[in-house]
């Protein structure tokens, strides 16, 4: 345990390093945010009738979305070194650690989700909460509910990270590791709430997609947090994220033990 | 000039064709990226049935033009896009020692093919949009359209560009510049009037997106009978000049990396 845990040190502290990049990536998530929450706006302004959500709810879902969007995105950050290293085969060093490469990657993937995440939320926080009422960030209704938040919040970290690691292994068995990472960057991210949130989808898709683990990813956080997601609902999202959590890591390492049966190292 | 271009597209096409499979894949995640983006503008229509004026036909039809444009920016300007690298090592001093303009020859460098996934999918959306729309077709209205492709594929092939001449000054790309990219190219799926005045004034007279999308989008809707709008995209095109600029000043300035 110990050394995983200084592998995540290591990781986070790495990852701290990248500050410029990171002010130019909150650039970034401040335009986006913006826009998508102005198109939202222009369709509440059309019918506030259909909305399904509260309004300052929204906003702060793709606030808290932008913030975290280093922590909850499914690909990103260092990922890209795990895939070279899986397609270029310097992955048999990794092998000569006497390590689980499982808890390896895993603790590099949750400590380089935290740090670049840290980076990049305080001042999406800062500034979206001193926007004007329905736009900006609002305060969690009651300190149970930000407890609770944090709790989904620490469990979304998992399950995403545990999803990552099964794209991860994925590349084991393809050539090239971009169409495996577009297609599962863009699958995770309708599903998982990044492009429409859940409750925005009709009714009946929006059932079934409850089920995937897509929905344990960042779409219970940001719904616990401003009250949207409350009450048995919300009890009930949370064992899912449990469950799903357990299930990706058992196929995540089902899939590295057969990938690492067939790995032959050449020599050289 | 055009004979030495299709020589570099066969190459291109050539080597990718070598890894097919791989190819195929690529294109389907490429085509599943836009995708996703239709797939969530159809679930706000299907609760909504409008975004202030606009329909879903006229939003597909707008978001399938915007597409288009952006993709074919993407596809054959992409050699901009990786350009920090090509300053990075070194490829760039082989550039500049041919015979040949070296804007053209990043250009031919890299004809990224995998966008052809999104290009289909802007060309779904496109079909539906013109049969659904109703639009009412005149000489003019056809004229409005080709020229709304040709003013999309500039402007964000102008913003590749500058996104490629700002590596001369930072040596790395600006993750920034996305917005100008990626951003508009989403957030364009809705005419741009929806954001609120601000925006609209902003996309038309600093980053003139609005002169490719909204206005002639107007004039091929019925909404507008300014003959104006029809040539707006073709204004739009001015947006090449500030980024040449910009590229010529980074060529003028460079210095070899030396690796």
């Amino acid at each position: 345990m110990k050394k995983y845990l200084s592998f995540f040190r290591l990781r986070f502290v790495m990852n701290l390093q990248y500050r410029v990049a990171a002010l130019a990536g909150v650039v970034c998530q401040f335009f986006w945010g913006g826009m998508a929450i102005l198109a939202f706006y222009a369709f509440y302004q059309t019918d506030p009738a259909s909305f399904p959500m509260d309004f300052q709810a929204t906003a702060s879902y793709i606030w808290l979305q932008q913030g975290l969007l280093a922590m909850l995105s499914l690909i990103g950050g260092t990922d890209g070194q795990v895939f070279e290293a899986i397609q270029s085969g310097n992955v048999v060093y990794e092998l000569c650690r006497p390590v689980s490469l499982y808890a390896m990657w895993f603790s590099n993937n949750v400590a380089s989700r935290i740090a670049r995440a840290l980076l990049r939320f305080i001042p999406v926080v800062i500034v979206s909460s001193c926007l004007p009422a329905p736009f900006g960030l609002m305060a969690p209704p009651d300190a149970g509910t930000f407890f609770l938040f944090l709790l989904s919040l620490a469990l979304a970290l998992l399950v995403t990270a545990a999803f990552s690691l099964v794209v991860y292994n994925v590349t084991f068995f393809t050539i090239s590791d971009r169409g495996v990472r577009l297609i599962s960057t863009s699958l995770s991210d309708f599903l998982m709430g990044g492009i429409v949130p859940l409750p925005f989808f009709p009714e009946g898709f929006r059932q079934f997609a409850e089920l995937l683990p897509f929905s344990c990813m960042e779409n219970v956080p940001l719904r616990v947090y401003s009250g949207d997601l409350s009450g048995a609902p919300m009890v009930r999202a949370i064992l899912l994220q449990v469950m799903w959590l357990f299930l990706l890591v058992l196929i995540g390492k089902a899939l590295e033990h057969k990938a690492l049966k067939r790995v032959v190292v050449q020599g050289g | 000039m055009l004979k030495l271009y299709g020589k570099y597209f066969s190459i291109h096409l050539k080597s990718t064709m070598q890894y097919k499979a791989s190819f195929f894949i690529t294109l389907i995640g490429n085509f599943l990226t836009s995708f996703s983006v239709f797939l969530g503008m159809a679930f706000m229509f299907q609760r909504f049935h409008r975004v202030k004026d606009f329909e879903f036909s006229e939003v597909v039809l707008c978001y399938g033009i915007m597409l288009l444009g952006f993709q074919i920016g993407q596809m054959f300007a992409s050699g901009f896009k990786v350009f920090d690298r090509m300053i990075a090592n070194g490829e760039f001093d082989r550039i500049l020692t041919r015979p040949r303009n070296e804007i053209f020859q990043v250009l031919a460098s890299r004809v990224d093919f995998v966008r052809l996934g999104g290009l289909l999918q802007g060309l779904v959306m496109f079909v539906y949009g013109i049969a659904q729309a109703g639009v009412e077709w005149t000489p003019l209205r056809i004229l409005t359209v080709i020229f709304m492709l040709i003013g999309g594929s500039v402007v964000f092939s102008a913003i590749f560009l500058l996104d490629g001449a700002f590596a001369f000054f930072t040596l790395e790309g600006l993750e920034f510049m996305n917005v100008f990219s990626y951003g508009a190219s989403e957030h364009g799926k809705y005419p741009l009037s929806i954001y609120g005045k601000e925006m609209l004034t902003f996309c038309t007279f600093v980053v003139p997106y609005a002169l490719f999308q909204y206005y002639p989008l107007l004039f091929l809707l019925g909404r507008s009978d300014r003959l104006l709008y029809v040539f707006l995209p073709l204004i739009s095109c001015w947006f090449v000049i500030p980024c040449w600029l910009v590229w010529r000043l980074g060529v003028r300035r460079y210095k070899s990396t030396g690796s």
